[in-house]
This record gives structure tokens, sequence and C-alpha cells, in this order.
């Protein structure tokens, strides 16, 4: 029963004298490896060059700071309920008077950490932030010897002080604004 | 006491002893970088790069293999016989070098007032040199193969050892229409010929092409490496060498490789003569300048052909050993047979 139109007849013929010297499919093999020894290399210098990302990769999360340099995390614990991997915990505490330039509410995460070998990078944290708070940024977890080294604490998700490396909050800015940009043309 | 001195040519001694040390430099050199370019071939035949990261363009990737294989452990089977076992990377290697002493490198040069040819030994009879070193190659192969004491090992020893013997007779009947047209059995006599005349490639092309199958047959390489087939007999004659032992089986047929080119540009492609059908002393350039041009000609032709070895490796599968002999016995033999004979009644009828 014909399916396609596609199938090939086996040529079953016998060998005729040339083809038993295999010459013609053997000049015919190097005709095509010498068409592919002209063609463009596929490979990607990798440490030089990197592939480029998707428009919607998730790479590991940052937490946002405002142009004053206080966090915009309260705690609520939004992402927290959202997480499938249960990968995020955070403990909450009261800001103290004096701290109104650390935080930018009246509440506050003291402790935030992400499990990023449990995390599956899948977003839903940076949907359910009401306050702007968490994004994912478009590098991954670098390998590590031990596990402990996988649970990102503040140190490593909150973003540079304005104040204290005007640089590298500018960039992480970037990255925020890179990627509300995209989200944005995905919604459109 | 009557002693004769044998009146001895220092100045020539030295001569012949610089021109081997540069020729066996040249061949490791060119076979280190044969290494290279072979991984280089088949990466942009395979749409990738190669090696490209020891150095600029990977190029010291050879010096690190090489040290790699220098460092590693040196290991000789306990149930091997130890001597033979020793001999046979060391005679692999020597008849891969022993050939380059009759190919002519380039012209003659003047220097320090005397006329230095650039051929190690100029001998009226080069081709059969060659052919009795080209065959002794094959005990480099069964020596090594029979002594690992290991049943793979000695498949791969024998297999090398009939398919050898069975693609020389094929070569060495091409070879002879050869010289039926040129008349000798000397490399520098017939360089010559061709430097004045037509290149031999073109008065015999299908003996050449069965000679370029053949010279593939006798370096072992794919589609002929049964001897080493590793889907079949682990590593085939190589199965229990280690370290630089293992190298010298390499390393010898990518020397191997490059002189076979060197005779194949020798005898088929005019040797070190620079433009067929052109008188180049029109050019009125010095004799060393000539000699140097001359030897870069055939450099260029060697890594051409050496080209062509690495284009077939990585365009064919290995064959089977049925199909290799069926090609060997009932096509190459033939075909050269009646070639020979085809030759001899142009020569006849045109005398």
């Amino acid at each position: 029963m014909q399916l396609t139109n596609r199938s090939k007849q086996v040529d079953r013929r016998p060998m005729n004298w040339a083809e038993k010297m295999y010459m013609p499919a053997i000049l015919k093999g190097m005709k095509i490896t010498l068409g592919h020894f002209f063609k463009k290399k596929v490979t990607i210098n990798f440490p030089e060059e990197t592939r480029p990302f998707s428009p919607v990769f998730r790479g590991l999360h940052i937490l946002n700071r405002d142009e004053e340099g206080r966090e915009n995390c309260t705690a609520c614990g939004l992402c927290a309920v959202a997480c499938p991997a249960e990968a995020i915990t955070m403990d909450a505490a009261e800001r103290l008077p004096g701290e109104e330039n650390l935080y930018r509410e009246e509440k506050y995460a003291a402790k935030y950490e992400i499990n990023m070998l449990r995390c599956i990078f899948c977003g839903l944290c940076e949907e359910a932030c009401p306050k702007d708070a968490i994004y994912l940024t478009e590098t991954f977890a670098p390998a590590n010897y031990s596990r402990k080294s996988f649970i990102y604490g503040k140190d490593n998700l909150v973003i540079p002080d304005p104040k204290k490396d005007p640089e590298g909050y500018k960039k992480a800015k970037g990255l925020i604004d890179e990627r509300k940009a995209k989200a944005n043309q995905q919604t459109a | 006491m009557n002693t004769i001195l044998l009146a001895i040519d220092l100045p020539l001694v030295l001569e012949k002893v610089i021109l081997i040390a540069l020729v066996v430099t040249v061949s490791m050199v060119v076979a280190m970088y044969a290494t290279w370019g072979e991984r280089k071939v088949a990466a942009f035949i395979q749409d990738r790069l190669g090696p490209n990261r020891a150095g600029p363009l990977g190029l010291f990737q050879p010096l690190a293999d090489g040290l790699k294989l220098f460092m590693k452990e040196e290991i000789i089977p306990n149930a091997s016989n130890k001597v033979l076992f020793i001999l046979g990377p060391s005679l692999a290697m020597l008849t891969a070098l022993l050939t380059s002493a009759v190919i002519p490198w380039g012209d003659k040069i003047e220097m320090f007032g005397r006329t230095i040819s650039l051929q190690i030994a100029d001998v009226n009879i080069g081709i059969l040199y060659v052919f009795g070193v080209v065959s002794l190659g094959v005990y480099g192969i069964m020596i090594g193969a029979w002594a690992s004491n290991n049943k793979f090992s000695l498949m791969g020893g024998v297999r090398a050892a009939s398919q050898i013997i069975s693609y020389e007779l094929a070569m060495g009947l091409s070879l002879i229409a050869l010289l039926m047209t040129t008349g000798t059995l000397s490399l520098s006599e017939m360089v010559h010929q061709q430097q004045t005349g037509w290149w031999n490639v073109i008065k015999q092309p299908v003996g050449f092409f069965i000679f370029l199958i053949c010279a593939f047959a006798e370096c072992n390489r794919t589609p002929f490496d049964l001897a080493e087939a590793e889907n079949e007999l682990i590593g085939g004659y190589h199965s229990e060498f280690s370290s630089m032992k293992l190298g010298f089986y390499l390393f010898s047929e990518y020397i191997n490789m490059f002189i076979s080119s060197a005779i194949m540009a020798t005898l088929y492609f005019g040797g070190y003569d620079i433009i067929p059908f052109y008188d180049e002393s029109a050019w009125g350039l010095s004799t060393n300048l000539m000699a140097l041009l001359g030897f870069l000609a055939l450099f260029v032709k060697i890594l051409v052909l050496i080209f062509v070895f690495m284009w077939v490796r990585w365009t064919i599968p290995r064959f089977r050993y049925d199909q290799l002999m069926n090609l060997g016995w009932k096509s190459l033999i033939p075909i050269s047979l009646v070639w020979m004979l085809i030759t001899a009644v142009f020569i006849l009828a045109t005398r």
C-alpha cells in the first residue's frame, strides 16, 4: 500500500563493471564532501561566542531596587505561593525607624532564598509579584562543587545599590527594562 | 705494514649527513603537521572547525599530542615477545623513513664552491629500491602484531600482510607501464624527462589511478585500513601498544603518506618541475633560486596529494575484507594488465 509519494524503489540490478570498482559512488561521495569542506561551519566557539538566547529565555532571578536604592520586595509571599517547585522561602521583618532609605515599604524580607536546584525557571514568581520586585535574567546558574552554593540568598539576588555602584545598578536596570519590553512584545 | 687508505671524500660525507638530517626532519615535521591537517580536514568535511585551542589555529596541537603520548605509561604485555614487541614499531618507523633516500627533492644547488645534489642517493634503480622498502614496511606491522601475543593483533597483522601483497601486484604492474614509457628506473632521470616533456600523469592516467589506489592500500589508510579495524579487531595490530610505541605506529602512517605522496609527485607530476610544457630555465634565475622554487613546487604537489589522501579517508567508509580482495584481484590487476598491454602496443606502433 502506498502511503506517500516520496517512497523510492530500491535499485536491485546487479552492479555493472564500473560499479563493481565502486568508482562512481566514491567520486560522487568525494564531490559531496568537498562541498561540505567549503560550507559555513556550524560550530560556535563557546567562551568567545555564545548562542543567542530565545527572547523568552528565563534564567537566574534578581531582586529589584528603586532609583533611591530601596528594596522593592515587601515579603508578601505571593512568589513563594506561586512557585510550583517550592524553591522560594523568605522571612519577613518590620522596617525600623531610620531604615527608610533601605526598604521602600514598612515590611521587608529579612531573608529571601531561592534554591536554584529546585527552581524550574517557569517565571511564575515574576508574574505573581505585585511590587515589581523579582525578575528573571538571561544568565544561568554556573556549575559548582557544593549543593549549598546553589541556594541563592539576598546577597546574590538583590541588584547593586545605585549610591554605591551606579554602573552595576544601571546594568541591572537595563536587563529588567529589556525583559519588560520583551514581555510587552509577547502580549501585544 | 701496507695499509691501503680508501680515499674518503669528507665534504661529500658531511654534505650527505646534513642532507639526511634535513630530509628526516622535514618528513617528521610534515608528518606531525599532517596529523593536525588530518583533524582540520576531517572537521571541515564534517562542518566543524577542528582543533583551534592550542596556539593560533590550533597549530601547537601536534606538540600537545606528542607530549601526551610521551607521558603515557609504557606497557609491555607479560606474554609478549619483548624484543620483537619493541622491534615492530621501530621497523615501521625505519622503513617509513628509508624510502626518502632516493627521492630527488630538488635540482642541484651550488654552495661553498660545490655542486650539491638534493637527492640523498641517486641510484639508477631508484624505483626498485622504493618497492623493496615499501614491501618491508609490512614487516613492522606483522612483527608487532605477532609479538603482542593477542588474537586480534595477529588478525590485524595477517590482514595487513595479505592486503599489501595483493595491492603490491597491481602497483607493480601499473609501474611497469610507466617504466615502459620512460625507459628508466632512476627517479632523477624520470624527473629530467618530465621537466622537458609531458608529465607522466598525462601519458599514464590509468596507471596513475591504479598507483594512487594501491598507495592508499600500502599506507593502510581508509578505505583500506582493515588491519586496524576498530569495530572488529579492537585496535588491530596496535591493540597492545601504548605510549610512544603506539605513537611510532601512528606516526609512521603519516610519514608513509608523506613519502608516497612524494613518490607519486615524482613519478607522475614532474617532481620538482614547476610548470608543465614549459622550460623554466628561460627565466634566467640563478641555480640556487631555481632549486628552491623547484623544491617548493614539489612540496606543494605533495601537500595536494596528502589532501587527497585525507579527503578520501573522510569520504569513504572501510571496505569489507571480501570487497577489498575482489577490488584488488578482480579489478585492479586485470585493469593494470590491460593498461600495460595498451601501453606496449602504443609504444610499438609509434616507434
